[in-house]
């Protein structure tokens, strides 16, 4: 299958308030291809948000390089859309304002894009919402209308960061497979950072395993479950069981336990 | 917004209050010191008599009024582009916050000797070339000095919670918006502005408390014939304390007035502000 993204010895570091130079990502390597569901795994810290962060063209990598199809990923991309852990929905705005957000950007017409918004609204099974604002909506609703407004620009390739990270454990799984369906429905490449490994198992085709901090790719794990997948699956439970050790091994070795 | 039982608690204090002043003017026995309730009543049910040929309280007021919007609107027209620039640009944060802050503690009425000095009682009829007829009495009531001096007062409450409002937006709505194709000027149009509005708004309705609070300083300046600043001064001199606490009574329920209007465009407008909290 064709590859569509590439990172390539991507290496990225900050600056403490302090002064102090920290490698966040250390020459990652990852190629995701074309309509695949890969989820990035690792300790905390070990800069998977970063990682994220440079494919979306949020951050710059000191190194290495980013691309999409070919093209650099140096400043935020057309076909890349992103949806982030924290609450993003914009509070002074309807649910359905803040799907056409992204649709105003480009310059689209008022009827287009209340179009393209309504479909993506329908999509994530929030139609009825349309007109409420984001305070009147649970976590898991403002959650859908953030998958909404970024699908609504049709982006080809969807990183999210933790995007259930805020939400109880009963609606994470629920919204879980709420993305499978979306994600087989629009057929989008998506990239899904998450520090659970039921999660990546449950959602991934493959799972980039990183390691402790300045973080890299450590290990490809290829799950080989059809979705829909049951949790009490032998070879679930094997593979969780596999990656907690991978994670444990790395937080110890990394003395940041 | 307050239930029945609050109101009727908001309602007995006032009286409470009101049996105090009674009682205490009525034991004073000396209406020069303390007023009676009825004696001040009596002044604020008949706005329009004309007070010691100074004119109404009322008409007072108005003019007081007006010099108070005048000095507020010259006041918000600077600090807020001013305060969206410097929270926005660290570039215009470093070259004007510590300027400014050298000039926040000093007290609106610390300017008056030097105000007086650069504007005397020059007034918007020398800024229209007016010498002389009716525009003239209008004009010359709204001197250089006095706008000045509620504009010190309004500038900073202004300027601050527009600062403020600009930099904490919070980073994740401006994420959105870049990876969602946003240019600088959507950026600016879509996110920072609506989201800083709510803080900005609220400066605007603290500094025109402060505004209205410089009034009396300013309508004290020499040059001042008319206003509830004046007005009140003038009265003391005449040893007319009943008109004193009308005046006084004037400038309090206007400001509760304003406060009020202002709070109910706050609730109307910024009502998803709820998020937030």
């Amino acid at each position: 299958m064709e590859h569509i993204v590439h990172i390539h010895d991507v290496s990225k570091a900050f600056v403490t308030e302090r002064g102090l130079s920290v490698a966040a990502v250390d020459r990652a390597n990852l190629e995701i291809r074309r309509g695949e569901f890969v989820c990035l795994v690792g300790p905390s810290g070990c800069g998977k948000s970063t990682l994220l962060r440079i494919i979306a063209g949020l951050e710059q990598a000191d190194a290495g390089r980013a691309t999409y199809n070919g093209q650099l990923l140096a400043r935020p991309h057309r076909d890349v859309g992103m949806v982030f852990q924290e609450y993003s929905v914009l509070p002074w705005r309807t649910v359905l304002d803040n799907v056409c957000l992204g649709l105003e950007f480009l310059g689209e017409k008022r009827a287009a894009r209340l179009e393209r918004a309504e479909h993506y609204l329908g999509l994530v099974g929030m139609t009825r919402f349309a007109e409420a604002f984001p305070y009147e909506l649970s976590g898991g609703m403002r959650q859908r209308v953030a998958i909404a407004r970024a699908l609504a620009t049709d982006p080809q390739v969807l990183l999210m960061d933790e995007p259930f990270g805020a939400l109880d454990a009963h609606t994470r799984i629920l919204m879980q497979k709420e993305l499978l369906r979306i994600w087989r429905e629009t057929g989008k490449t998506v990239i899904l950072v998450t520090h659970s490994v039921d999660e990546a198992l449950y959602l991934a085709g493959r799972i980039a395993v990183m390691t402790a901090r300045p973080g890299k790719v450590r290990e490809i794990i290829d799950v080989p479950l059809e979705h829909p997948r049951d949790r009490s699956d032998p070879l679930y439970a094997k593979m969780t069981a596999r990656i907690l050790d991978i994670l444990e091994e790395e937080v110890v070795t990394a003395g940041e336990f | 917004m307050l239930n029945l039982p609050n109101r009727a608690l908001a309602l007995a204090t006032v009286l409470a209050f009101l049996v105090f002043w009674s009682w205490a003017a009525s034991a004073i026995g000396n209406s020069v010191i303390l007023p009676t309730v009825g004696e001040v009543a009596k002044l604020l049910f008949r706005p329009g008599d004309d007070l010691l040929s100074m004119g109404s309280l009322f008409a007072n007021i108005g003019v007081s009024l007006l010099r108070v919007l005048l000095g507020y609107c010259v006041a918000v027209l600077i600090a807020i582009p001013l305060g969206i620039a410097m929270g926005y640009c660290s570039i215009a944060h470093a070259m004007f916050g510590d300027f400014l802050n050298i000039f926040r503690p000093i007290p609106p009425l610390a300017w008056v000797p030097l105000v007086m000095a650069w504007f005397g009682i020059a007034s918007l009829a020398d800024l229209f070339g007016v010498d002389r007829g009716q525009w003239f009495i209008y004009l010359n009531n709204f001197k250089y000095s006095m706008i000045f001096i509620i504009f010190i007062g309004a500038f900073y409450p202004v300027l601050t919670s527009s600062i403020h409002g600009v930099r904490n937006v919070n980073r994740v709505f401006i994420d959105t918006a870049r990876v969602l194709g946003a240019s600088q000027a959507d950026i600016f149009r879509k996110i920072l502005l609506p989201a800083a509005l709510p803080s900005m708004v609220n400066g605007m309705r603290i500094g025109l408390g402060v505004a209205w609070m410089c009034l009396v300083s300013a309508e004290m300046l020499p040059g001042s014939i008319s206003g509830v600043g004046y007005l009140i001064t003038h009265a003391y001199t005449m040893a007319s304390t009943d008109i004193v606490v009308a005046g006084m009574a004037g400038i309090g329920l206007t400001g509760a007035l304003m406060d009020w209007l202002f709070r109910r465009v706050e609730r109307r407008c910024f009502s998803w502000q709820r998020l937030a909290r």
